[in-house]
C-alpha cells in the first residue's frame, strides 16, 4: 500500500546540475582511491576535481538566462531554492573551488605536497618517515574538497532548515578531517582538526536546536512556511526569537563571528595552508549566502530584532577582528584575524536590510574570497630551510622581512591582495567595501557604515605593516634563530652549514628548489632562512587568476555589478 | 555693452575640424620633455636639438593653424577643437577641448617664436651646464603647459597649464637649486603663486557653484546675459584678478618676480618676462564677459594695474642688479597692460598689443642681459659695467632697439602699442572723468619713469666709463660678443623691437583681429585731445632720457651706491614689500602654525598615539582569551549567546 501511495518526485535535474556535478564527482572521487593504480591516482584526482569545479561553473552560466527571466526555480519540492542569488554564490563557490583545487595540488619540485603522506600515521613515527619515503600521498583530499564545496553549494540554496543543517554536516565533516592533514607542524594540525570538531558540533548543535525552536513555533521547517507564521502573531513568540538566535549562533559560527570567532585563529593557523585558504573563502561564501536568505526570505518580519543581534554581532567583530589583529606575529593567525574583521564587513551589509545590501554581499565575498585565496596560497609558497632542505612554511611575520627585495614578484602580488583586504581604491576589496557600507548607509545603518570605515583605517595598519616589512626592513639575522617546529625533514640537521652562495649551488644541483634569500647562518647554530619554493605552477596560476581578478574587479566593477544586481532577488 | 554681447554671439565657436591638429601644439613640446627626462644622460649629447625641434615644430604648426583661422570670414574665426569627454561625474560633465581663436593664436605664436628664438640662445648659453639636457626638458614642459594654458577651451583645463607653467617655472628658477639662496627664491615664486592659484580655485567655484559648467562658451554666456548677478561675478572677477596678481607678480603678489630671477637668464626672458608673467593678462582678457558683468571688479584690475606700474617703475630706478632692474620694468609693464584690460572694451585690444610687443623687447633685453653677463663672468651689478657699447656691437645695437621700444620712442614697437594704453587711461569711463585723469596721468609719469630707468639701465651698462672688477680666478675681464647662436636671436627680436609695433598697429590691424575674441574696440574721445597727448608722452619720454643720460653718461657713476633719498632706499628695498610681507604674513603665519604645531603635538600626536596605544592594550586584551582551550572557547560562544539571547528578549519586551 505504501508503495502504491508513494509518487517519485519530479526533479528538476538541469536546475541541479552544478551541484550534482560536484557532489558526483566526489563520489567518483572515491571510486578513483579504490579502483585507479597508485600512479595514476593523484593526476585522476586533479583532474576530476578541476573538471568538477570548472564543470559546475559552466553549468551555472548555462543557467543564468533561464534564471533571469524566471527568478528561479523551486526544486525537490522546496528543499533547493535556485534563483538568483543561489547562481552568484554557486558561481563565486566554483571558480574560488576551482582556484582552491589548483593550490591544494600544487606540489614542490621534489613532489610534496602541503599534506601529510599517512595521516592516520602518529606524528613523528618511524611508520609515517616510511610513508614519507615511500612517497605516498592521500588523494583523498580531493574528493574531500569536493564533498565540502557540494555541501556549500546546498547550504546558502537551502529552502527548509533540515536541507541547511544537512548541507552543514556536509560541508563541515570534510573540512574537520583536511585541518588536520597538515604534511607538517602535524600536532599543531590534529589540534586544530579536534578543536574545529569540537567547536563546530557544538555550534551544530545549537544550530539544531535553534531549528527544533522554529519548527516548534511555526510547525514547518519550510522558509516559506515560517515567514507565514511570523506574519501571524500567536502566543509563542519566544520559541521564535530563541530558536532565531539558536539559529544564527550556528551559522556566525561558521563565518567566523565574534562571540563565535574563537576557533578561527587556531584552524586557520594549523591547518593546511591550501585548506586554510579554500575554508577561509568558501565557507563565508556558502554560510554568507546562507545569512543573506534567512534575513531577507525567510525572516523579513523579524527585521527588528535580528537587526539589533546583527547590528551588536557586526559591531563587536569588526573591532574584535581589528584589534586583536593589530597584535600578531604570524602571518595565517593575522589573515585569520582579518577574514574575522571581514566577517563584520560584510555583516554590516547584511544589516543594511536594504536591497542594495545583497549586491554588495554578494560581490563583497568575490572579492574577499579572492583575495583570501590569492594570500593564503603565497603563504603557502613561502618556506623556511634548514640546511639544504625545504622544511614547513614561514608564518613569523619576521621571517617576511626583505622578501620584496629577493622575490620582488611574489611580495607586490602579496601586497596587492593585502591592500585589497584594507580596501584601498582601484582593487576590488575597495569596490567590496564600498557596497556594503553605501548599502548600509542606504538602508539607515550609518553608524555601522561608519564604525567599519574606521575599523577598515586601523585595520590597513597591520596589513600595511607587512608591507613595510617585506619592502623596506632588511632580512634580520633574527631569521637564523627561528625555530623548526618539526623534523619532518631532518635533512639539515647536523651538517655543516656552509656559506649563502654555495648553499644556492647546493639547491641547484638538488633540483633548484629554492632561491635563498641572503641571509648568512652561523656554524653552530641549525639556520633556517625563507626561501620561496619553486612549485609544479598551479598555485601559481590560481594566484595570478586572484590577482587578475582583484584589479579588474577594482578597476571595472560595473559590469561584475550589473550583472549581480540583475538577479539578487530571493525567491520567496 | 549691447555691442559687445551682439559680438559674442555672433562670435559663437564652430567646430574646429580644420584645426583639429591643435592638440599637437600642447603634444609634441610634452613629449619632447618626456623623451628628454626619461632618457636621462643618454640623451645628453642631442637632446638640447630635439627641445629646439619641439620648440620650432609648434611654432610652423601654430602658424599653420594662424593662416588657417585669417582664412575664413570673421565670425567663424573662434574654433572648438574637441578632443574628448574628461570628466563625467553625474551633474557635471565636462569635455576636454582646445579654443583656437585669434587670442590664443596670438599667445601661441608670440609663446612658439619668442621660445624657439630662446631656445636656440639656450643652447650657447647653458653650453658648459651638466643639466643642459634637463633644462631643455623643463624648457619644453613649460612651453607645452603655457600653450595649454592659452589653448584651453575651459577654466579647468586652463587651470592645468596655470599649474603646468607654475611647476615649470618653479623647476627652472631653482634650476640651480644646489645654491641655496636660488632655491629658496624658487620656494618664494612657488609660495606666491600658490596664493594666486588659491583664487582660481575659490573662482571656478564660484563659477560652477552660479553656472554649473567651467567651459568658456557657457560660462561667458551665462556672464553675457545674467549682469542681474553683480555681486557674484564681481566675486568671480576679484578671485580672477588675484590669480593673476599671482601669475604676473601684480600688486599685492609681486615679490617673487625679482627673486626669480636667480634662474638662468633665458628663463627670466622666456618666462619671467615674455610669456608666463602675462598669463595674468591672458586670464582677465579671456574672461572680459564676466569682467564686463561686474563693473567694480574691473576698477579694482585698473587700480591694481596703476598701483603695480608705479611700484615698477620706481623699483625700477633704483636697482643695481641688471636682471632685477629688468624684473621691476616687466612687472610695471605688466601693471600697463592689466591696467589697459581693466578699462574694459576700449583696452583689452591694447593690452594684448601691448603684452605683444613686449614679449619682443623684453626677451630682447634679457637676452642682451645675458649676453652682458655672459661676456662679464656672470656680473650683475651695473655699477660694475660701463662701457661695454664699444667691446659688443651687436649686444649693444639691439638692446639700444629694446630699450628705444619699451621707454615708446616713435617709431618704435613700444610706440604703437603703449601710446594707445595711455591714450584709453585718458578716456573717461563709464561717465566718471576723474578716473580719466587719475589713470591717464599715471600712466603718463610711468612713462616718463620708464625712459629714466631705461636710460639709466643703458647708460650705466654700455655707456660712460669702464668700471669693471676682476674676474672670479683674477684675470682681467675681456668682455666680448657672444657666439652667433646667441646673437641671432637678439638680432631678430631686435627686429621684432623695432618694426612688429607699427606693422600690427597699422590699420588697427591687430584690433581688428583680435576682435572675435575680445569685441570690438570702443571708440571714444579721451579728455585731451589725442595728438596732444602723444606729443605730451614724447615729451616726458625724452625729459627722462636726458635726465638719464645727464646723471649715468656725462657724470661719473660710484662704484658704491650713494645714501639717496629715502624714496631711493626705499625703491632699493623693493618699497619694503619684504618686511611687508614678513609682517603681515610670515610672523602671523609662522606664530599661527607655531602654536598649530604645538596644539598638534600635544592634542593629536597625544590622541593618535594614546589610541595606537590604547589599540595595542585592547589587542591584548583581546587576545587574553584566546587561551587554546576548547572548554573556554565553547563557554565564551555559550556565554556569548546567552547574552544575545538576552538583548534580543530585552528588546522584544
Amino acid at each position: 500500500m505504501i508503495a502504491a501511495a508513494f509518487t517519485a518526485p519530479s526533479v528538476a535535474w538541469t536546475a541541479l546540475a552544478p551541484v550534482v556535478v560536484v557532489l558526483g564527482a566526489a563520489v567518483v572521487g572515491v571510486l578513483v582511491e579504490a579502483f585507479v593504480p597508485d600512479r595514476l591516482r593523484r593526476t585522476t584526482q586533479v583532474a576530476l576535481a578541476i573538471a568538477a569545479t570548472a564543470g559546475a561553473l559552466v553549468a551555472v552560466i548555462a543557467l543564468w538566462g533561464g534564471v533571469h527571466r524566471s527568478g528561479g526555480t523551486v526544486v525537490l519540492g522546496g528543499s533547493l531554492l535556485v534563483d538568483g542569488p543561489t547562481l552568484v554564490l554557486w558561481a563565486t563557490l566554483a571558480l574560488l573551488g576551482l582556484l582552491s583545487v589548483l593550490v591544494v595540488a600544487d606540489r614542490t619540485q621534489t613532489g610534496e605536497d602541503s599534506f601529510a603522506p599517512l595521516a592516520a600515521a602518529v606524528p613523528g613515527s618511524e611508520y609515517e618517515e616510511q610513508a614519507r619515503r615511500a612517497g605516498l600521498a592521500q588523494t583523498e583530499v580531493y574528493p574531500l574538497t569536493l564533498f565540502a564545496l557540494g555541501g556549500m553549494m546546498v547550504f546558502p540554496a537551502a529552502g527548509d532548515l533540515l536541507t541547511l543543517f544537512v548541507a552543514l554536516e556536509v560541508l563541515s565533516l570534510p573540512l574537520y578531517l583536511l585541518s588536520g592533514m597538515a604534511r607538517r607542524r602535524r600536532l599543531l594540525s590534529q589540534e586544530a582538526s579536534m578543536k574545529y570538531f569540537l567547536l563546530g558540533a557544538f555550534a551544530s548543535a545549537l544550530l539544531l536546536f535553534g531549528i527544533v525552536l522554529l519548527y516548534g513555533y511555526s510547525g514547518s521547517i519550510r522558509y516559506a512556511d515560517i515567514t507565514a507564521a511570523t506574519g501571524t502573531p500567536g502566543g509563542t513568540e519566544g520559541l521564535l526569537l530563541v530558536g532565531t538566535v539558536l539559529l544564527f549562533a550556528g551559522l556566525l559560527f561558521k563565518v567566523g563571528a565574534v562571540p563565535f570567532h574563537m576557533w578561527t585563529p587556531d584552524v586557520y593557523q594549523g591547518a593546511p595552508t591550501p585548506i586554510t585558504g579554500f575554508m577561509a573563502a568558501c565557507t563565508k561564501v556558502a554560510a554568507f549566502g546562507a545569512i543573506l536568505r534567512i534575513v531577507y526570505a525567510m525572516l523579513p518580519g523579524m527585521a527588528w530584532d535580528l537587526g539589533a543581534l546583527l547590528w551588536i554581532v557586526a559591531i563587536a567583530t569588526m573591532v574584535v577582528g581589528t584589534v586583536a589583529g593589530l597584535v600578531q606575529n604570524d602571518v595565517k593567525r593575522l589573515l585569520a584575524y582579518s577574514s574575522i574583521a571581514h566577517a563584520g564587513f560584510v555583516l554590516t551589509g547584511v544589516v543594511a536590510l536594504h536591497q542594495r545590501g545583497i549586491t554588495g554581499v554578494l560581490f563583497y565575498l568575490v572579492a574577499y574570497g579572492l583575495a583570501t585565496i590569492g594570500a593564503f596560497a603565497i603563504v603557502s609558497l613561502v618556506r623556511e630551510r634548514s640546511g639544504d632542505s625545504i622544511t614547513g612554511e614561514a608564518t613569523a611575520l619576521s621571517q617576511w622581512a626583505g622578501l620584496g627585495r629577493s622575490h620582488p614578484v611574489l611580495a607586490l602580488t602579496f601586497t596587492l591582495f593585502l591592500l585589497s583586504f584594507a580596501g584601498i581604491p582601484l582593487t576590488a576589496g575597495f569596490m567590496g567595501k564600498f557596497a556594503v557600507f553605501s548599502a548600509a548607509v542606504a538602508g539607515g545603518a550609518w553608524p555601522l557604515a561608519l564604525i567599519g570605515v574606521l575599523a577598515s583605517a586601523a585595520a590597513a595598519f597591520f596589513y600595511v605593516r607587512i608591507i613595510v616589512l617585506m619592502f623596506f626592513t632588511a632580512a634580520h639575522e633574527e631569521t637564523a634563530e627561528a625555530v623548526v617546529e618539526d623534523g619532518a625533514v631532518a635533512g639539515g640537521e647536523g651538517l655543516p652549514a656552509a656559506a649563502p652562495d654555495e648553499l644556492l649551488t647546493a639547491d641547484v644541483a638538488a633540483g633548484g628548489t629554492a632561491t635563498a634569500v641572503a641571509v648568512a647562518p652561523t656554524l653552530t647554530e641549525r639556520a633556517t632562512a625563507t626561501v620561496v619554493v619553486r612549485s609544479e605552477g598551479f598555485a601559481a596560476v590560481a594566484i595570478a587568476v586572484c590577482a587578475v581578478g582583484t584589479i579588474l574587479l577594482g578597476v571595472f566593477p560595473t559590469p561584475v555589478l550589473d550583472l549581480v544586481d540583475a538577479v539578487a532577488r530571493f525567491l520567496q | 555693452m549691447h555691442l559687445l554681447t551682439e559680438l559674442v554671439a555672433s562670435a559663437s565657436p564652430v567646430d574646429g575640424g580644420s584645426v583639429s591638429y591643435a592638440s599637437l601644439l600642447v603634444g609634441l613640446p610634452l613629449a619632447s620633455a618626456a623623451v628628454l627626462l626619461l632618457l636621462g644622460r643618454r640623451a645628453d649629447r642631442w637632446g638640447h636639438w630635439v627641445g629646439v625641434l619641439a620648440s620650432g615644430a609648434a611654432f610652423l604648426l601654430g602658424l599653420v593653424a594662424f593662416i588657417t583661422v585669417l582664412g575664413r570670414p570673421a565670425d567663424q574665426r573662434v574654433l572648438d577643437v574637441k578632443l574628448g569627454t574628461w570628466i563625467d561625474a553625474g551633474s557635471f560633465h565636462l569635455n576636454a577641448g582646445l579654443r583656437v581663436d585669434p587670442l590664443s593664436l596670438t599667445f601661441v605664436l608670440l609663446v612658439t617664436f619668442v621660445g624657439t628664438l630662446i631656445h636656440v640662445y639656450s643652447v650657447a648659453y647653458m653650453e658648459h651646464d651638466v643639466d643642459r639636457r634637463r633644462f631643455f626638458a623643463y624648457l619644453n614642459l613649460f612651453v607645452a603647459a603655457m600653450l595649454l594654458l592659452v589653448l584651453a577651451d575651459s577654466y579647468l583645463l586652463l587651470f592645468v597649464g596655470w599649474e603646468g607653467v607654475g611647476l615649470a617655472s618653479y623647476l627652472l628658477i631653482s634650476f640651480w637649486n644646489y645654491r641655496l639662496d636660488y632655491a629658496v627664491a624658487g620656494k618664494k615664486a612657488f609660495v606666491a603663486n600658490r596664493i594666486g592659484d588659491l583664487g582660481l580655485i575659490i573662482g571656478m567655484g564660484m563659477i560652477f557653484a552660479k553656472v554649473g559648467a567651467l567651459d568658456f562658451t557657457t560660462v561667458h554666456a551665462a556672464a553675457a546675459s545674467g549682469s542681474k548677478d553683480t555681486a557674484l561675478w564681481t566675486g568671480v572677477g576679484l578671485m580672477l584678478l588675484l590669480a593673476a596678481c599671482g601669475k604676473s607678480a601684480q600688486f599685492p603678489l609681486q615679490s617673487w618676480l625679482g627673486d626669480a630671477m636667480a634662474g638662468p637668464t633665458p628663463v627670466s626672458a622666456l618666462i619671467h618676462a615674455a610669456t608666463m608673467v602675462t598669463a595674468g593678462v591672458y586670464l582677465v582678457v579671456r574672461s572680459n564677459a564676466i569682467f564686463d558683468a561686474a563693473p567694480t571688479a574691473r576698477l579694482v584690475v585698473t587700480i591694481v594695474g596703476a598701483i603695480s606700474l608705479l611700484f615698477g617703475a620706481i623699483v625700477g630706478c633704483a636697482k643695481d642688479d641688471i636682471k632685477k632692474a629688468l624684473a621691476a620694468s616687466t612687472m610695471s609693464q605688466i601693471g600697463y597692460m592689466i591696467l589697459a584690460a581693466g578699462l574694459g572694451p576700449v583696452g583689452y585690444a591694447f593690452a594684448i598689443l601691448h603684452l605683444v610687443t613686449h614679449g619682443f623687447f623684453k626677451a630682447g633685453m634679457f637676452l642682451g642681459a645675458g649676453s652682458v653677463m655672459h661676456a662679464m663672468d656672470d656680473q650683475t651689478d651695473m655699477r660694475f659695467f660701463g662701457g661695454l657699447g664699444r667691446s659688443m656691437k651687436i649686444t649693444w645695437l639691439t638692446f639700444m632697439a629694446g630699450a628705444l621700444a619699451i621707454v615708446g620712442m616713435f617709431p618704435f614697437s613700444g610706440f604703437f602699442s603703449k601710446d594707445p594704453i595711455i591714450e584709453a587711461a585718458f578716456v573717461p569711463t563709464d561717465g566718471q572723468p576723474w578716473r580719466a585723469w587719475l589713470f591717464g596721468t599715471v600712466a603718463l609719469l610711468g612713462a616718463a619713469i620708464t625712459a629714466f630707468y631705461i636710460a639709466r639701465l643703458f647708460f650705466m651698462t654700455f655707456e660712460g666709463t669702464k668700471r669693471w672688477t676682476d674676474k672670479a680666478d683674477g684675470s682681467h675681464q675681456h668682455p666680448h660678443e657672444a657666439p652667433a647662436l646667441m646673437t641671432v636671436p637678439m638680432i631678430i627680436l631686435a627686429v621684432g623691437s623695432v618694426a612688429l609695433g607699427g606693422i600690427l598697429a597699422t590699420g588697427s590691424r591687430f584690433t581688428h583681429w583680435l576682435e572675435p575674441s575680445v569685441g570690438a574696440t570702443d571708440h571714444a574721445e579721451p579728455v585731451i585731445p589725442a595728438p596732444v597727448l602723444i606729443a605730451l608722452s614724447l615729451l616726458v619720454v625724452v625729459i627722462g632720457v636726458v635726465i638719464a643720460w645727464r646723471r649715468y653718461a656725462v657724470a661719473a657713476v660710484p662704484t658704491t651706491p650713494p645714501l639717496g633719498t629715502t624714496l631711493t632706499r626705499a625703491a632699493r628695498k623693493d618699497l619694503y614689500q619684504d618686511v611687508v610681507n614678513d609682517g603681515v604674513l610670515v610672523v602671523p603665519g609662522q606664530v599661527l602654525t607655531r602654536s598649530l604645531v604645538y596644539g598638534d603635538r600635544a592634542l593629536v600626536d597625544g590622541a593618535v598615539s594614546g589610541l595606537a596605544k590604547g589599540t595595542v592594550a585592547s589587542g591584548d586584551l583581546a587576545r587574553r582569551p584566546q587561551t587554546g582551550y576548547v572548554r573556554s572557547y565553547a563557554s565564551t560562544m555559550l556565554l556569548g549567546l546567552v547574552a544575545l539571547v538576552v538583548v534580543v528578549l530585552a528588546l522584544q519586551s
